[in-house]
């Protein structure tokens, strides 16, 4: 196992280096003269043009300046924001914890109806069911999540008026920000309603978020189950007299269980880059929105420092996950 | 599959293969009905000239924000409705139909021409090369798809075919990994050795003698991308990082929709319903190509 830790650190090292590179590059390859843009409209003045190359260290060699932005990064300083002039890693965490408890309540979603349905489907493989599930979940894999979040919008904001349009929260409410988590900071804030409010304002975010892992989940546990049903060992433990409940729940489900939770583990990516376009559409304050207005103020270091943190977030992920799923699949060890 | 015996075309001919193929994947109904769709998106595309009652692009000051011909205050010269500057949806949608085929098609393309050529380095040559190659994906993967798109369309500049661009390098890395573990599978069979022990070379060897055997899962992901391209174009267009106004691309669409959605639903709807049936008749099709290419899964 020890050895296996260590092949997957050693191979991530080259990956993260790759992606320093990558965002080290990213303003050095915009077109033009970031300085330039930088200053905006109004231009600049020589004196205040070597001003901001010096900030920005355009007036060292490349590689020095490779070598530095790689020892701020290890101090944990992503540079200056140009629109708040706040440090970007500042901005980032501020703002993370929209972006995770939004995630987590899609993925929670996402989870609690795929898994079901998926196992239902495999278990009812050819009927009805297994039809409309799979039919389903590739509509909904099919699905751009930005049209998805107007419509719902349009249903359940516009017609039926059950839920608010965008935020976090209701202007009613104000209090302190104590772990950044909506629903935990309204519990403890005691004012009549605020949880509530929390409440409807992210169901409509985390079901569009939640909704193209849910069709992944679904398919991924009946395409596992099915292969996990046709086992000799569960054979062996419907031979034996068990319920059908008890050959599907414990011994069938568990195996299955593997390829879902990498499954599962893999759709951070493809959470982090829904949560773009659903943070935008809800204007919900989280790290999606704050790249893309970041990219419109071009605000470069933010977009260059939030770029990194995110392929960083993702690329840790991805290594726990390939871990567990070594622990759990001992096989895969010894390849 | 014995009822059309006489019909049967020779096996091993090009044609046996088309016929065996086009056998599998008739039995597939949601791959057949998302090929009829695929036509029909096609015909649009090609003759949206022709079927298209208006200039896409045509604004009609009386005619601002019309409903659809089947709700009150409809009318036939607008089946869908205008927008707020009062275009016909209908017009617009079917040119958009143009843009979304047209960016699939290129960006699948671009992106499987340039990863089948480094794949097939990397799994010929091995070694160096390999490492090199497949490091670099390593890092494109890193980033989530979208988000890497947006940052290069912020490098190149907001338009159509920088987006275009964006998206082929965002699935680059699916192409070259799946061509290259085909080609160190393949490399190794005994056709390659006697191939090469017939004198032919590197070139030939990669191009005409290991390619082909390796198209079957290439020609399944190319169809995925192609739906992944339709829908991260559409979303880039959406952001305002992609097709620029007064451009009739279906995302963009949605965008210039948004301020609407309360007061007019058509306007936001039928653009949206454009990109999901279209996304969703590709991968029905994807799904019944990959069951009648895939050997492991026909029923022996």
């Amino acid at each position: 196992m020890f050895k296996f830790l260590l092949t997957k650190l050693a191979m991530i090292v080259p990956t993260f280096i790759g992606v320093t590179i990558a965002s080290f590059a990213f303003i050095r390859l915009l077109p033009g003269d970031p300085i330039l843009l930088m200053a905006g409209e109004r231009g600049v003045t020589p004196e205040r043009r070597e001003e901001l190359e010096a900030i920005m260290g355009f007036d060292r060699l490349l590689w020095d300046q490779y070598f530095s932005f790689l020892g701020d990064l290890l101090q944990g300083d992503l540079g200056v924001s140009i629109v708040t002039k706040a440090p970007v890693l500042g901005e980032f965490l501020a703002r993370f914890p929209a972006t995770i408890e939004l995630s987590v309540i899609a993925i929670i979603f996402a989870i609690a109806i795929g898994l079901p349905a998926g196992v239902i489907a495999a278990v009812r493989r050819g009927t009805i069911f297994d039809h409309t599930v799979m039919g389903c979940s590739l509509t909904g894999y099919s699905m751009p999540i930005f049209w998805w979040g107007l419509l719902l919008i349009i249903f359940f904001s516009g017609i039926l008026e059950w839920t608010p349009v965008s935020g976090r929260i209701s202007f009613l409410f104000y209090f302190e920000p104590v772990t950044g988590f909506m629903l935990i900071d309204s519990l403890l804030a005691d004012q009549p309603g605020a949880f509530k409010s929390a409440v409807l304002h992210l169901i409509l975010p985390a079901v569009v978020l939640g909704t193209i892992p849910l069709a992944v989940i679904a398919r991924q546990t009946r395409s596992s189950m099915m292969e996990v049903l046709s086992e000799d060992y569960v054979r062996t433990a419907r031979a034996k007299g068990l319920s059908p409940l008890r050959v599907v729940g414990v011994h069938a489900l568990r195996n299955a269980l593997i390829t879902v939770v990498t499954v599962i583990g893999l759709q951070v990516g493809v959470l982090l880059a829904g949560a773009i376009l659903t943070e935008t559409i809800f204007a919900w304050p989280g790290i999606g929105k704050w790249m893309i207005d970041s990219i419109f103020r071009r605000d470069y270091p933010a977009v260059q420092g939030g770029l990194l943190l995110i392929a960083s977030i993702v690329m840790i992920v991805n290594l726990i996950v390939d871990l567990t799923y070594g622990l759990i699949n001992p096989s895969i060890r010894h390849e | 599959m014995a009822t059309a015996a006489k019909n049967i075309p020779a096996v091993g001919t090009f044609k046996h293969s088309l016929f065996e193929f086009w056998s599998y994947f008739r039995e597939n109904p949601g791959a057949v009905a998302g090929l009829y769709f695929i036509v029909l998106v096609l015909l649009f595309a090609l003759g949206a000239d022709i079927i298209a009652p208006h200039d896409p692009i045509e604004q009609n000051r009386d005619a601002l924000l019309v409903p659809p011909v089947w709700q009150e205050g409809g009318s036939w010269d607008y089946i869908l409705g205008t927008d707020a500057v009062g275009r016909d949806l209908f017009s617009r949608i079917a040119h958009g139909a143009r843009f979304s085929l047209f960016i699939g098609l290129m960006v699948v393309t671009l992106s499987m021409s340039a990863g089948i050529m480094l794949g097939l380095l990397a799994g010929y040559f091995r070694g160096r090369v390999e490492t090199a190659i497949m490091r670099i994906m390593d890092v494109i993967l890193a980033f989530p798809s979208l988000l890497l798109a947006l940052g290069l369309v912020a490098i190149l500049g907001p338009a159509l075919i920088n987006a275009m661009i964006a998206i082929a390098i965002v699935l680059l890395p699916h192409f070259v990994r799946l061509t290259r573990s085909s080609v160190i599978i393949e490399k190794n069979k005994e056709y390659v050795t006697a191939s090469r022990l017939a004198g032919a070379g590197h070139m030939r060897l990669m191009t005409n003698t290991i390619l082909p055997n390796c198209m079957a899962p290439l020609i399944v992901q190319a169809t995925l991308s192609f739906s992944t391209a339709i829908l991260d174009a559409a979303a880039l267009g959406f952001l305002g990082m992609g097709a620029q106004p007064p451009i009739p691309e279906w995302g963009a669409m949605l965008a210039e929709a948004r301020e609407f959605i309360l007061r007019a639903w058509w306007v936001v709807t039928f653009p949206g319903l454009a990109i999901l049936l279209t996304v969703l008749s590709i991968n029905l099709m994807g799904d019944g190509l990959r069951d009648a290419l895939d050997p492991k899964m026909k029923r022996s």
